[in-house]
């Protein structure tokens, strides 16, 4: 019993089969719970008002942007040392819904950035470094879709996704240079701060249990849909060698 | 190596070999920006270093799917792959070919366009210092996109956008570095950050550009 089994498109069928509708109505639970938990049952902020609230959906996006990237990288290294068509599929799957995510990272961003900062936009390293997650996001999936064969297609867009993500952490380091953060920095988890206590720097305990619960249920749809897009892929792959077949016949 | 590196070179310089293509787009972006942004000399000099810094950039990209494309049509890269140098060497000696007909003639006409430009005296030397070795990276990061991209037909667009997030940090540093003089701040750490960046695109970008070659050609 090794998580390789899940390799074979059968046994990663069934079991993705089983667990799918679990991990949906799990997701859709906690998220509508923590939404409406952090919508109307937590205090106004008495700086910022209502506008606060919007942290339950833009922490969680840009978490699950950031990881969908991660995801990719993962198993774009898995097709290329042992290629199982799966990963390959899987890497695929998930750089859709971390361009959407990406996107909603933004404009719940800069929806709040209008009234709090004044203005939509700025240059600011975070925002920055997002945009440009979003270019890379662009760029493999156009990649996924310009290339005719299969195989050649999950072979270059892994080497794409591995020197990529080195080009985007330096990305991330090099907008550092411009020093004008505008945003905050890491607040929700502080490595020296205990999650526990109400500090200046960190998010307040009321509002950082509900978003706790949206980030998981935020990591449950994205479970959830990679599930979904690579059964899909999947099953797209094996009509097209239904297909093939009857062709020849 | 050598052999290639001369056929390249060339090619490139023959007519309609594309060489003083980068150079003319080039020298179009800087005349035309002062003609768009109008004739303030002191808001021109601020904006000179970025100015050329994205013209070179712009260039560069311009050239790019010159570097395989022509190769791939007549074949020659399938005897390329199968001749007795590494593909990677292939890849690095083509892409120092690319640099040696866009970045390097850019980085020499540099300080005349920014005399146009009305960039400060002290602003020359970090300038050309900058442009060196971030071309160099500039053809380097953008002859792995071109192998990535052999295959497409008409690829030139997906081209850019695979390229474009790879030259941020590029272009960062190197923009950084030319204007640091003239926002008095130090040049020498965005400088040894481009060095940085330009020496691990060389040591490395050459053996992913020929796993994607490879790919491509299987």
């Amino acid at each position: 019993m090794s998580l390789w089994e899940y390799a074979n498109p059968t046994k990663f069928m069934r079991l993705s089969g089983a667990v799918l509708p679990w991990v949906s109505a799990l997701a859709a639970i906690s998220i509508v719970s923590a939404l409406y938990w952090g919508f109307f049952l937590t205090p106004e902020d008495f700086k910022q008002g209502s506008t606060v609230k919007i942290i339950f959906i833009h922490v969680p996006a840009a978490m699950i942007a950031i990881n969908a990237w991660f995801m990719m990288l993962v198993t774009s290294l898995v097709w290329v040392i042992r290629r199982h068509h799966v990963s390959a599929l899987a890497a695929r799957a998930s750089a859709p819904i971390g361009f959407v995510m990406t996107l909603i990272a933004l404009i719940t961003g800069a929806v709040w950035g209008q009234p709090m900062w004044g203005t939509w936009w700025a240059w600011d390293p975070r925002l920055t470094s997002f945009l440009i997650l979003g270019l890379f996001y662009l760029g493999y999936m156009a990649l996924w879709e310009a290339v005719e064969n299969d195989d050649t297609a999950a072979d270059l867009t892994s080497v794409l996704c591995l020197v990529g993500t080195v080009f985007a952490i330096l990305s991330r380091y090099a907008v550092n240079f411009w020093n004008q953060g505008l945003h905050q920095g890491a607040s929700v988890i502080r490595v020296d701060g205990v999650t526990g206590a109400d500090t200046a720097e960190k998010v307040s305990n009321v509002y950082f249990y509900p978003l706790a619960l949206s980030m998981l249920g935020f990591f449950l749809l994205f479970v959830a849909l990679v599930l979904l897009r690579t059964r899909t892929e999947i099953r797209l792959r094996r009509m097209q060698a239904l297909l093939a077949r009857e062709r020849v016949n | 190596m050598i052999s290639l590196l001369i056929r390249d070179l060339r090619i490139a310089t023959r007519a309609g070999g594309g060489a003083g293509l980068g150079l003319a787009f080039f020298l179009m972006v800087v005349i035309l920006v002062p003609l768009g942004v109008g004739p303030e000399t002191q808001l021109l000099a601020r904006i000179a270093p970025g100015i050329l810094w994205v013209g070179a950039l712009l260039a560069c990209l311009l050239t790019l799917d010159r570097i395989f494309a022509l190769d791939f049509e007549d074949g020659t890269l399938d005897a390329l792959v199968c001749a007795p140098v590494p593909l990677s060497g292939v890849v690095l000696v083509k892409s120092i070919a690319h640099w040696l007909v866009t970045g390097l003639p850019l980085t020499l006409i540099s300080p005349l366009l920014g005399v146009l430009l009305n960039l400060p005296a002290e602003g020359y030397l970090w300038l050309m210092a900058s442009l060196l070795p971030g071309t160099l990276s500039l053809s380097v990061i953008g002859a792995f996109g071109a192998a990535l991209t052999v295959g497409v037909r008409r690829g030139g667009l997906l081209l850019s956008l695979l390229v474009l997030p790879l030259y941020v940090p590029t272009l960062v540093f190197g923009a950084e570095c030319a204007s640091s003089l003239m926002n008095f701040k130090d040049p020498l750490a965005p400088f040894i950050f481009l060095i940085v960046i330009t020496l691990g695109a060389l040591a490395f970008l050459p053996m992913a550009g020929a796993a994607a070659l490879r790919a491509n050609l299987r």
